[in-house]
């Protein structure tokens, strides 16, 4: 019933037409999809079910998606652009943003019909909220429209009258996602982040006199340059996205260590306020602005030097006080009052409010109280 | 299902793509990169190999975004399509290195599917149906299509390890992705 192709003739249409499974499969000899190949150039009905086969074959390749990883994107994508360099690049200060995103996406990928059921517990430093998974997504994307506003996209949650809170922005923006399910939330959710990275790098490739970088996104409470912004939007991704792993039961592992070390960069520029807020409310051990130059360096600056280790190994000099709007960083030879030597992973959670100060396993030298303060106030960084 | 338009997403992320967009990379490679290791993996059974083939896909795709035609199919099924190929030429190169027996050069021809944000969630739903529909194929057409598009073999070479005519073999690879096509056909129209 088929021929075999005769050699030096061309194969007839039947002939060819039978092969159009194996052709769609990949399982021509080379000689014999040339034929077909060629036949179909010419024959629309054979094109026409080609397709359709061709189609169906594809979908055979849905079988079996295997979740890479997280590794693997950073060799292919910088393969790629060895290849052919990009005319407009990701901007370093998204890279954390890029990552924790596309691994929490993965996460939710995965969620089947019940886990989207269950309630993840979101620790902060003034309690713990409790939210299904796609209530934190919709948490998310409340908090990530502030950086959609300073960048001229649409916020999904408009407030009416131009103030900004993010409390409220959340439960506005959850009241309105309610009645969509779950993968619709993601969707949107995702469709945002992408926004947000594709209108930041445009932006910093349009070269302007003052780089997108130092736009001021406005929390509400506070301002953070845009450079600032995404790194804490990465930082609220991973550790979100923490919490419905563990309310699911599955494991997740932390950022690559060039983003926890922007992570905590970002922690240690905000710290000086956090212990602040800390001596306002009465818990602090050490009193702001003790001078005698016995104490810390004779310069003047009171700090702490924060030494991480393991992943995102680096070390950072925390002031005591607040600095001046305009002021120098410190000199990097300031002697510090104390050192606090901490993983930087569990730093990062204890700024997360998921950690206990006094229970995280750290190491301290120098003034003991100066260091425990800041242990203290990390926690403080943490928000509803 | 084959008239349907193609889909923006499709279109603007090869637009971005052929901008030089590193951001457009970065989406195509969260999008894609699961199925595109899982399929490789299943052609090849060898994760490094598998790894390669990531790597040439997506270098590939963002070396030469024009090559992908949205009127001729979806960006998902062009590179389901590209990854395949990928896989199995090199599946056949490592079984018979002096062979050369690679399939040739071809133009994906699948009719679109849907690939906003939206139908990408739908298009998870409709492959998670796939493998029931796949599952419920006669046993014989399922064996020969798994064997050949996993196994990555040819026509003749499936039909001698599963006993079969050549003849045999190219007429169940028809028939089971009819029998595909059509099942498939009715999910998108319910």
């Amino acid at each position: 019933m088929s021929a075999p192709i005769r050699p030096g003739g061309p194969p007839d249409h039947d002939t060819l037409r039978g092969l159009l499974g194996a052709w769609a499969l990949d399982a021509c000899p080379a000689e014999e999809a040339a034929q077909v190949q060629q036949h179909l150039a010419g024959c629309p009905s054979c094109t026409e079910e080609a397709g359709r086969l061709r189609d169906a074959a594809g979908w055979l390749s849905a079988d079996e998606p295997l979740d890479p990883a997280p590794s693997l994107r950073t060799q292919v994508l910088s393969r790629a652009l060895a290849r052919r360099p990009a005319e407009v690049g990701v901007p370093e200060y998204a890279g954390a943003f890029v990552a924790e995103t596309a691994r929490l996406d993965a996460l939710l990928r995965d969620l089947g019909e019940l886990d989207w059921l269950e309630r993840a517990e979101l620790p902060w430093h003034g309690g713990t909220e409790q939210r299904r998974p796609a209530e934190v997504l919709c948490h998310l994307a409340a908090v990530d429209g502030v950086v959609s506003r300073a960048l001229g996209l649409t916020d999904p949650v408009p407030s009416p009258d131009g103030g900004i809170d993010l409390v409220e922005r959340t439960e506005r923006l959850t009241a309105l996602q309610r009645r969509r399910g779950p993968e619709s939330v993601r969707a949107f959710w995702r469709e945002q982040t992408r926004a947000l990275v594709e209108t930041a790098a445009l932006a910093e490739a349009a070269g302007r006199a003052t780089p997108a970088g130092d736009l001021l996104v406005d929390y509400g409470a506070f301002r953070l340059p845009l450079r600032d912004a995404f790194v804490d939007r990465a930082f609220e991704c991973w550790v979100h996205a923490e919490d419905i792993a563990e309310a699911v039961g599955w494991p997740y592992g932390p950022p690559r260590g060039v983003h926890i070390r922007a992570m905590v960069g970002l922690a240690t520029r905000l710290l000086p306020h956090a212990l602040a807020a800390l001596r306002a409310t009465g818990a602090a051990a050490t009193p702001t602005g003790r001078q005698d130059s016995s104490y810390g360096d004779p310069r003047g600056a009171r700090a702490v030097k924060l030494i991480i280790e393991g992943r995102g190994e680096s070390e950072w000099l925390v002031p005591l006080d607040v600095p001046a709007p305009d002021a120098p960083p410190l000199p990097a030879d300031t002697e510090p009052v104390a050192t606090v030597a901490i993983d930087g992973v569990e730093f990062c959670f204890l700024c997360a409010a998921h950690r206990d100060p006094d229970r995280t396993p750290h190491g301290i030298t120098g003034d003991r109280s100066a260091a425990r303060d800041l242990l203290h106030a990390a926690p403080l960084l943490s928000r509803p | 299902m084959a008239t349907s338009a193609p889909i923006r997403w499709d279109r603007q992320i090869q637009r971005r793509l052929a901008r030089g967009e590193e951001s457009a990379l970065g989406e195509l490679y969260d999008q894609f990169a699961p199925l595109v290791l899982g399929l490789a993996n299943r052609v090849l059974d060898d994760s490094e190999a598998a790894e390669q083939v990531v790597r040439d896909v997506f270098a590939h795709v963002w070396e030469h975004p024009a090559d992908f035609d949205p009127a001729q199919g979806s960006m998902r099924s062009w590179i389901g399509t590209f990854t395949h190929r990928r896989a199995v030429e090199r599946l056949r190169r490592d079984q018979a290195p002096a062979a050369g027996s690679g399939n040739g050069k071809e133009d994906p021809a699948a009719p679109p599917e849907s690939s906003s944000m939206e139908e990408q969630v739908l298009a998870e739903a409709t492959a998670a149906r796939v493998q029931h529909v796949v599952t419920s194929l006669p046993q014989a057409l399922r064996e020969t299509l798994v064997l050949t598009y996993f196994g990555g073999r040819t026509y003749q070479q499936a039909a001698r390890e599963l006993g079969i005519s050549a003849a045999t073999a190219k007429h169940r690879m028809r028939l089971g992705l009819q029998l595909l096509a059509t099942a498939l056909s009715t999910e998108h129209t319910s």
